[in-house]
């Protein structure tokens, strides 16, 4: 059933006062010795870098927990600025625009129970946000596993020699990312 | 430099809304034909320009797991917003220029059931039709008073609520002499991730509105009017702002999926 549903429209180019805060991308606590960075790219249907993504990641507590935490854009009443995450309170929920050349970065804990990081992508010239997934490991999965090899890989973040995960999106053409429908 | 104005000068209105009309013709028949009702905008829109490289051509693959964590999502709270957050008009030392109103409504999911306790952002141009962006280069004045960015949590009935001044139109670059109809930007959670949005918001009686490719690129008339605002006298303040009432529904997953741990 569908009821009457607000429609989606692009975010746009002009986001950049209201969605983004200062350490979005922190999710991990400061200084924790078991964070993993994922970081990438944003590709359109052309091979360049889409500058204006911005991109959100949802992901369980590392002990499996899936409840999140408040706090992810933690506030400071006296001046109205931002304060980032307590160190005590793992949010699950990450915000990071792309740079000029296309790129992002996160530092989070590995996701509990589950192999993957939910991933929302908005940008200027998508109508309406996409859905896909950062697999940090290769495990049987339902999303996986409906894949062939070459369109499965897409959704894998492979490790670098440095141990950060790289998980590039590419919008369209080729390889394109495997998005995702949960209607 | 030069090829691109060229591309341009042949890229007028006239060319963009007989576009416009063919798609929404072309969906009007597929309906009639027996397709399902498209409440959102499809992503390959071809009178947006900038949609062309920027959706996918492979099919999405249809999740059904009820173990998926995006059936999940963030939550936020008392911490993530400050009072001053949800008046646009006292983030400064000076009242913003424009005419001064109220936006308020309330989100719901798609059984009706209110969204409590959840995060609504909204960003706007100035009244002069400017965002605070060093991107905009539109030739209209900044106003020190208005940065036009603001939050919320919505309240125990779902309800949000906003003071802002009405936002000017704007020029932009999709074809010549391009104007996006007046309108709000709003970003919204539901219970899991997969109920997110980001959508706008428009004023009723705009004259802008047909030729808008963005409005347009929601081809069911009933769902493209859901994103326009009602002028509510109830709602305005005597001697102070005009009021707006604006309901979000959230699509999402069926019932039964939100309801465990809420």
């Amino acid at each position: 059933m569908t009821g009457p549903v607000t429609p989606s429209q692009t975010i746009g180019p002009f986001y950049g006062y209201a969605l983004p805060f200062p350490s979005g991308g922190d999710v991990a606590p400061a200084g924790h010795p078991e964070a993993v960075v994922v970081h990438g790219f944003v590709y359109d249907g052309a091979g360049q870098p889409v500058p204006d993504a911005l991109l959100e990641f949802w992901q369980p507590a590392p002990d499996g927990s899936r409840s999140g935490r408040p706090g992810s854009l933690r506030r400071d009443p006296v001046t109205g600025g931002f304060l980032g995450r307590r160190s005590s309170d793992f949010t699950g929920f990450g915000r990071v625009a792309t740079d000029a050349d296309g790129h992002y970065e996160i530092r989070t804990l590995p996701p509990g129970g589950v192999p993957y990081i939910a991933v929302c992508v908005f940008a200027r010239g998508l109508l309406h946000h996409l859905f896909t997934r950062a697999y940090l490991s290769e495990v049987s999965d339902p999303v996986l596993s409906a894949l062939e090899p070459d369109r499965r890989s897409t959704l894998m973040a492979v490790a670098d020699p440095d141990g950060a995960y790289r998980f590039d999106i590419r919008l369209q053409g080729e390889r394109e990312t495997v998005f995702l429908d949960f209607s | 430099m030069p090829q691109e104005t060229r591309i341009q000068d042949v890229l007028t209105q006239e060319v963009i809304s007989g576009e416009i009309a063919a798609a929404q013709d072309a969906y009007i028949e597929s309906v009639a034909g027996g397709a399902p009702v498209r409440h959102h905008p499809p992503r390959d829109y071809p009178p947006y320009r900038s949609s062309l490289l920027r959706h996918p051509v492979q099919p999405l693959l249809a999740v059904g797991d009820p173990e998926a964590v995006e059936l999940a999502g963030p939550v936020f709270g008392v911490t993530d917003v400050t009072d001053l957050d949800r008046d646009l008009t006292r983030q400064h030392g000076v009242e913003p220029l424009g005419e001064r109103i109220t936006v308020s409504g309330r989100v719901l999911d798609r059984d009706g059931r209110p969204v409590r306790g959840q995060l609504v952002e909204i960003w706007q141009a100035n009244a002069a039709g400017r965002y605070a962006h060093q991107r905009d280069q539109h030739p209209a004045p900044l106003d020190p008073g208005f940065t036009g960015v603001g939050r919320c949590l919505t309240d125990d009935q779902g309800g949000y609520s906003f003071t802002t001044v009405k936002p000017g139109a704007y020029p932009w670059r999709n074809h010549v002499n391009a104007w996006r109809p007046a309108h709000i930007h709003f970003s919204l959670f539901g219970a899991a991730f997969v109920q997110r949005l980001i959508t706008q918001m428009y004023f009723p009686g705009d004259p802008l509105f047909a030729d808008d490719p963005i409005l347009q690129s929601v081809t069911d008339s009933a769902a493209r009017a859901r994103l326009v605002a009602a002028y509510d006298h109830e709602l305005s303040v005597p001697e102070w702002s005009l009021g707006y009432r604006w309901d979000i529904v959230l699509d999402g997953p069926a019932a039964t999926w939100t309801e465990e741990g809420r």
